[in-house]
């Protein structure tokens, strides 16, 4: 385990990368889902006006 | 459609995580280092296949007047920045132990950056315009001078003398990687594109629902009965 997590040296540079790209991701999933959030609470809290007239 | 994209992609990402990290051999050149290719590759491809999705949906914009095909472009600009950064430190982080250097100003590199530049670009313009449809027109041509970009990327290797390695995957003949190596960064790939469709989703969802918020249809799917 300490062997793989060594990763022959190259931990350092290895294991950075792996948690930078987890942490974009999570983010992204957060932000997309905050922005949809805030979108459906925009939109509920507005009166319909367009299209009305339908 | 994004339950099944999110799912998807994490079952992908997860057989591929186990790939890349267990299962690889090392590298018989950069030993366990190479690694890191299994979150980079998929992190640059990513960001220009985003890149190329956002000026498909711009031109459609512009040319058939769409709003939903804005609300996709605009949605694809923050996701491809983010990726495109993340390409640029994992890349970087790759280059310390084998280049000796954590940056070069090398054609891949730099057009690279230059793409980042254009997702900033980009969000500053529509950001800095409060119509929305002079933004959407105004962004959908940056978008689109910038697709210039994407084969300069992807020939970089090619046409100028360059550090980064050449094409492994997208070239005539086999992909020089034993397959051991290549499943995992295949199945990496495609989770990373199915993440992005899952998120480019959610976010143009939302933003449909920013610019049509007044219309009687989202009224009546959001719950708001008409005055």
């Amino acid at each position: 385990m300490i062997q793989w997590l060594a990763m022959g040296g190259y931990a350092r540079f290895v294991w950075p990368c792996y948690l930078l790209t987890a942490a974009v991701i999570v983010l992204n999933i957060y932000l997309a889902r905050r922005d949809f959030a805030d979108a459906l609470r925009s939109a509920r809290r507005r009166p319909t006006a367009k299209g009305n007239e339908q | 459609m994004i339950p099944w994209l999110s799912s998807l992609a994490a079952i992908c990402g997860a057989a591929g995580l186990i790939g890349a990290l267990g299962l690889a051999p090392p590298d018989y050149q950069q030993g366990e280092g190479y690694r890191i290719i299994f979150v980079h590759v998929p992190a640059a491809v990513l960001s220009t296949v985003a890149y190329a999705v956002m000026a498909t949906a711009a031109g459609v914009g512009l040319i058939w007047r769409m709003n939903v095909a804005h609300a996709v472009a605009a949605s694809c600009a923050s996701i491809g920045a983010w990726f495109t950064a993340l390409a640029l430190v994992t890349g970087s982080l790759w280059g310390r132990p084998m280049w000796g250097t954590y940056w070069e100003w090398d054609p891949r590199l730099t057009s690279e950056l230059v793409l980042l530049f254009l997702y900033l670009g980009y969000m500053g313009l529509r950001s800095a315009i409060d119509d929305t449809a002079r933004a959407d027109r105004a962004s959908a041509v940056l978008a689109l001078v910038g697709v210039i970009n994407l084969p300069i990327i992807h020939y970089s290797v090619d046409w100028w003398n360059s550090l980064h390695q050449g094409h492994t995957l997208l070239k005539f003949g086999k992909a020089s990687m034993p397959p051991s190596m290549l499943t995992p960064l295949l199945l990496m790939m495609l989770a990373f594109l199915l993440y992005f469709g899952a998120i480019v989703l959610t976010r143009a969802r939302g933003a449909v629902l920013r610019r049509e918020r007044q219309a009687r249809w989202i009224g009546e799917i959001v719950g708001v009965t008409a005055p």
